[in-house]
């Protein structure tokens, strides 16, 4: 019999969601097109948001990419592709794959052969993730209403209150980026003096033509800073 | 009530009846993934262990997504929502993207055009990202040495640090008095908790970037 974990069934399941995600993401883009028309968005802005956001999509979905390689070691190609196409995120998936595991006597720093476990990782996998969907189905529209009301009672304040939730996120994701390590702190520093850059020529020698870029081309420096501090670190953990 | 009020009326509820619909059948299809590979192989994990597999991952990824849910929506507007959940990969891809593409729109998050753009970006992001995953399962065993290499590999160990350091230089220099006390907090958390998760960062983060924006609002410092 075939390895299940890479069966035609398998690889049959992930194509199917896969088509799923793509329809639905149409069905939603053909529909906000339409409404942003209405309401008076040139076609020229939403064209610019569609492809700018496709760009800066590229290299983060390569690391997606490699997240799925890396688990593929363990649970085969087609789960760990179905996983991050939908609802998954890495920081997700692997802690809950490696705990299934456990759990099963396992673990998934080798390939996962026995039915049982690769069946009950899947399960793991899958339920612990849909969670924060019902909570959307439940509360997603409360939560917009109350947006909205408070925007009816008090404009500024609401418009300050989304930007500061902004930054409090930003913040956060700021200070994740600390914990990571010397390197972490230089990749962050250095796409952070890219863009600086960039927002000097966009504003001051008014360059709008870079607006597309900034963020893909300081995406890449960091990374490729990242590549280089590693290399001069020679393997040791700074 | 107004023709133009009456259609963006009829837009929010039609994207809520239809999010939820899509989220309904993304659920059923999520968890028909491994129904289906228990019945295809004819296993059925012990529901004991199971449970005891769960449990772990639930105590620590359940808080976090109720955070993602009440933080995240306000700002990806309902269609980049109900889009976002269901396509995952959110805080390190969708959010970034919408909130890029916004920012670049000249359009805030929580309006009518704010709705629009998010959505329209969250949806190419997906398709992008879904491109590329199709093109990495066809091409596997081309691109497991290139992207595995030792050079390219800390680069994309560090992905996060590059996305947001360009995207916090963005937003600092938009709104540099309510950065003060998040950074500020970061930077107290970095020293106190080097390796505090995320999921206590977000909330953290949130709850005193609001305080101190109110307070400043409040004595009008703003």
């Amino acid at each position: 019999m075939t390895d299940p974990r890479n069966s035609p069934f398998m690889y049959a399941i992930g194509a199917f969601v896969a088509l799923f995600v793509t329809v639905q993401s149409l069905v939603f883009m053909i529909r906000a097109y339409r409404e942003g028309k209405r309401l008076g968005l040139s076609a020229a802005t939403m064209r610019k948001a569609i492809v700018g956001s496709a760009s800066f999509s590229v290299v983060p979905s390569i690391a997606i990419l490699l997240a799925v390689l890396t688990l593929s070691g363990a649970l085969g190609l087609p789960l760990p592709w179905i996983r991050l196409s939908v609802v998954g995120a890495i920081t997700y998936e692997l802690p809950a794959a490696e705990t299934a595991a456990q759990a099963f006597g396992a673990s998934i720093k080798s390939a996962i052969t026995d039915p049982v476990v690769f069946s009950a990782i899947a399960w793991a996998m899958s339920i612990g993730c849909v969670f924060a969907m019902f909570l959307v189905i439940f509360f997603s529209k409360g939560i917009q209403s109350g947006i909205h009301k408070a925007q009816l009672k008090d404009s500024v304040w609401s418009g300050l209150l989304i930007s500061a939730m902004f930054m409090g996120l930003i913040s956060a994701f700021l200070g994740s980026a600390l914990g990571g390590g010397l390197v972490s702190i230089l990749t962050l520093l250095s796409s952070a003096a890219t863009m600086g850059v960039f927002g000097l020529l966009i504003k001051k020698a008014k360059l709008t033509s870079l607006e597309n870029f900034a963020m893909p081309v300081s995406m890449i420096v960091g990374m490729a800073a990242a590549a280089v501090y590693s290399s001069i670190a020679g393997g040791r953990t700074i | 009530m107004n023709e133009a009020t009456k259609a963006t009326t009829t837009y929010d509820e039609a994207i809520h009846r239809n999010g939820r619909a899509w989220m309904a059948v993304a659920i059923a299809i999520i968890l028909g993934v491994p129904l289906a590979i228990s019945l295809y192989l004819d296993v059925w994990p012990p529901l004991g262990r199971l449970a005891a597999a769960l449990l772990p991952t639930i105590m620590v990824f359940w808080p976090i997504a109720i955070v993602e849910v009440i933080t995240f929506t306000p700002m990806l507007g309902s269609g980049g929502t109900y889009l976002g959940f269901v396509t995952g990969n959110l805080s390190n891809l969708k959010v970034p993207a919408a909130i890029a593409a916004m920012q670049s729109a000249g359009v805030e998050p929580s309006t009518k055009e704010g709705e629009i753009v998010s959505t329209l970006a969250i949806g190419a992001s997906s398709l992008v990202t879904n491109a590329v995953l199709l093109a990495g399962v066809l091409l596997m065993s081309y691109l497991l040495p290139v992207l595995e290499s030792p050079t390219l590999k800390p680069a994309f160990a560090n992905l996060l640090p590059a996305l947001f350091g360009a995207l916090g230089v963005v937003f600092i220099s938009r709104n540099w008095k309510l950065s003060i006390a998040p950074l500020a907090l970061m930077i107290g958390l970095f020293v106190a908790m080097p390796t505090a998760p995320v999921g206590i960062l977000i909330p953290a983060g949130a709850i005193v970037s609001i305080g101190v924006a109110r307070l400043l609002y409040t004595r009008h410092l703003l």
